[in-house]
């Protein structure tokens, strides 16, 4: 049954006023509220001039992008394989591929950052693996520095690529490749000139959408980063919590605010693109 | 010479055997048709010339060599898909030019191939469109274009005009014969169209679950079917119930059945005659050999044709096409007929 435009809007409304009580109203009134307490425009512009400036900002702002672009490239190397073999998986073993990969999403971040900061301690099992085959002489330091970070965030942000490569490879159709195959394609062929075309849109929203989700991390970082790997959600926090700089806050939330949705308007225009496939 | 030749092959999924013991040998330059119902094997016997399934048993030649193990890009055939399977994110020259480019053919070669496979297809002016841009007989012929472009000796097609509307289906048989005679191909041609394979084939091999019923020229295999499987599936077929007495048959109502071929096992068998084979008189005309008394069912108005359902006893009915010529008779409904045919239109087929 079609639906008309009004219907469409009811159903919507429980979930638009959610996100309008829960998130637009917290974060409007907490910027306007810190900026006003600086007092005019001039005086906000100002502000802004100097924490933005500051070497604080601009550091944790690179640390985010570099962190984050380094995540993403290696989610995208890991889970492409992974999301081509459960694409063309079918039964039990695209049950247990699926389970893999979605499983540790249903248990909180903390804990997952937990056992990863038990497996790469300095007595933790990978140390233990690497000083027992003698790859190592001493402990390898995994925890508390940017291989930390990136480890943990990597892990975290895999199932978001993998499910988005996924879809995108599901939807190949498979006589396609078949066909390229008897007009005398190699497999390397078949791959790199039917195959990867057909899913470069799914690469592109899943390296946009894990690199937006990277921007914002705090947990990951926060407990299994060193102090050289402040990334700009963490300085946010600390911020409100420590140095009770709200309006300091509020300017750099601008900031990651306005990166993310730049890339999200990139996002979306890849994956409403009426084919899905890029021309 | 052979060009392709499939020599005992048989292919099983699990319990269940897809195709038993083909034997097949196609001359160069034939236009031959595998024609069968769905599920009678036509496709997987395709699929194991194109190399996509590998035959449990049995070879397959491709110009004397054994190509049975050899990858379908090893097979150096065109291919027509059933769905085209145009690549969506080439445009159609790029499409076209793929089996070429692959194989790394110089740039030169490659553009000229194509605008000739293009200029054959009737498609020149379309290079730089993309599939959704094309209407679904442009997407045949680019299909087509590509399966010819690198003059392959042979090409496989499977229903390619499946997805056609009548008329284009009909031009594009035109067509297909058209360039299948100027490039001299052999063609391997999937349907499950009867009057497609009639008129486009050599020859035509008929399935029936993973067999070859019967295999020759179109015009043999619709007049000289040699059982009521292959009778039935090419066109409209009136199989009379018959039991032998001695060089003849007594039919339906007792009456005298003579055939031109054919022979029946002693518990009876078919007597089998197209519907065009048949003249229809009015009234009941003197018992005579191959004459049946009857009734006129239905009379339906075909355009060129009348075809008359006529009950010669309770319970059974034939059917009957006359020409819708200058003068011709009509019998209305209900009316008292005679149906008659010359014993050499007529067959005897044991079941």
């Amino acid at each position: 049954m079609p639906l008309g435009r009004l219907p469409a809007w009811l159903l919507l409304a429980p979930a638009l006023l959610l996100l309008l009580g829960m998130f637009l109203v917290p974060i409007g009134w907490f910027l306007v509220a810190s900026l006003q307490e600086l007092g005019s425009l001039a005086e906000i512009l100002e502000e802004a001039d100097a924490v933005l400036l500051s070497g604080a900002v601009g550091g944790a702002l690179i640390n985010t992008l570099w962190i984050s672009a380094v995540v993403t490239a290696l989610v995208l190397v890991i889970g492409y394989p992974v999301s081509y073999a459960m694409s063309r998986a079918s039964g039990l073993a695209f049950t247990l591929l699926l389970l893999c990969i979605v499983l540790p999403y249903f248990t909180s971040t903390i804990v997952r950052t937990y056992a990863w900061m038990v497996l790469l301690g300095r007595n933790g099992l990978i140390n233990q693996l690497l000083l027992g085959l003698g790859l190592v002489s001493e402990p390898v330091q995994l925890l508390y520095n940017r291989t930390g970070v990136i480890i943990g965030m990597t892990y975290v942000l895999l199932p978001y690529m993998v499910l988005t490569l996924y879809a995108a490879m599901k939807a190949v159709d498979m006589r396609l490749l078949q066909a390229a195959e008897s007009m005398g394609a190699t497999p390397l062929q078949v791959f790199a000139r039917v195959f990867m075309p057909l899913t470069l849109h799914g690469v592109v929203a899943g390296v946009l959408i894990t690199f937006i989700l990277a921007l914002g991390f705090f947990v990951t970082p926060a407990l299994m980063g060193g102090p050289g790997d402040m990334m700009i959600a963490m300085l946010i926090e600390r911020e409100v919590e420590l140095t009770q700089n709200w309006p300091g806050a509020a300017l750099m939330t601008i900031v990651l605010l306005v990166v993310t949705l730049i890339l999200y308007g990139l996002y979306s225009r890849f994956t409403t693109d009426e084919k899905g496939a890029m021309p | 010479m052979q060009a392709v030749a499939l020599e005992g092959v048989t292919k099983r999924y699990g319990a269940e055997t897809v195709v038993a013991g083909v034997d097949l040998a196609i001359p160069a330059g034939e236009f031959f048709t595998l024609l069968g119902p769905s599920g009678s094997g036509k496709t997987t016997t395709l699929s194991m010339l194109a190399g996509f399934v590998q035959p449990d048993e049995g070879r397959v030649m491709m110009g004397g060599r054994d190509m049975t193990r050899v990858p379908p890009r090893g097979r150096g055939l065109g291919m027509v898909f059933q769905n085209y399977a145009i690549f969506p994110h080439l445009n159609v020259a790029e499409n076209v030019a793929f089996p070429l480019s692959v194989r790394g053919a110089p740039k030169a070669e490659i553009e000229s191939r194509v605008a000739e496979a293009l200029a054959m297809v009737k498609l020149t002016g379309f290079e730089k469109r993309y599939q959704r841009q094309l209407s679904g007989g442009q997407q045949q012929r680019v299909a087509l274009a590509r399966a010819i472009v690198g003059h392959p000796a042979v090409v496989l097609m499977d229903e390619p005009l499946g997805a056609l509307d009548k008329n284009l289906r009909y031009h594009m048989q035109v067509e297909i014969k058209d360039i299948q005679q100027r490039l001299g191909m052999t063609v391997i041609y999937v349907t499950h169209d009867q009057e497609e394979a009639l008129t486009m084939s050599d020859r035509i091999a008929i399935m029936e679950r993973g067999r070859i019923a019967q295999m020759g020229p179109p015009r043999e295999v619709y007049e000289k079917p040699e059982s009521s499987f292959v009778a039935a599936f090419l066109g409209e077929a009136n199989l009379l119930p018959v039991t032998p007495e001695g060089a003849a048959a007594r039919g339906p109502g007792g009456a005298l059945i003579q055939a031109g071929a054919g022979s029946l096992p002693g518990k009876g068998g078919l007597a089998f005659i197209r519907p065009e084979k048949l003249s229809i008189t009015a009234g009941l005309a003197d018992a005579a050999p191959n004459a049946l008394p009857g009734r006129v069912l239905h009379a339906s108005f075909l355009g060129n044709t009348m075809r008359y359902e006529v009950e010669v006893e309770p319970g059974r009915s034939v059917l009957c096409d006359t020409a819708n010529a200058a003068g011709a008779a009509l019998h209305a409904p209900g009316a008292d007929v005679t149906v008659s045919w010359n014993a050499a239109d007529s067959r005897f087929l044991a079941g």
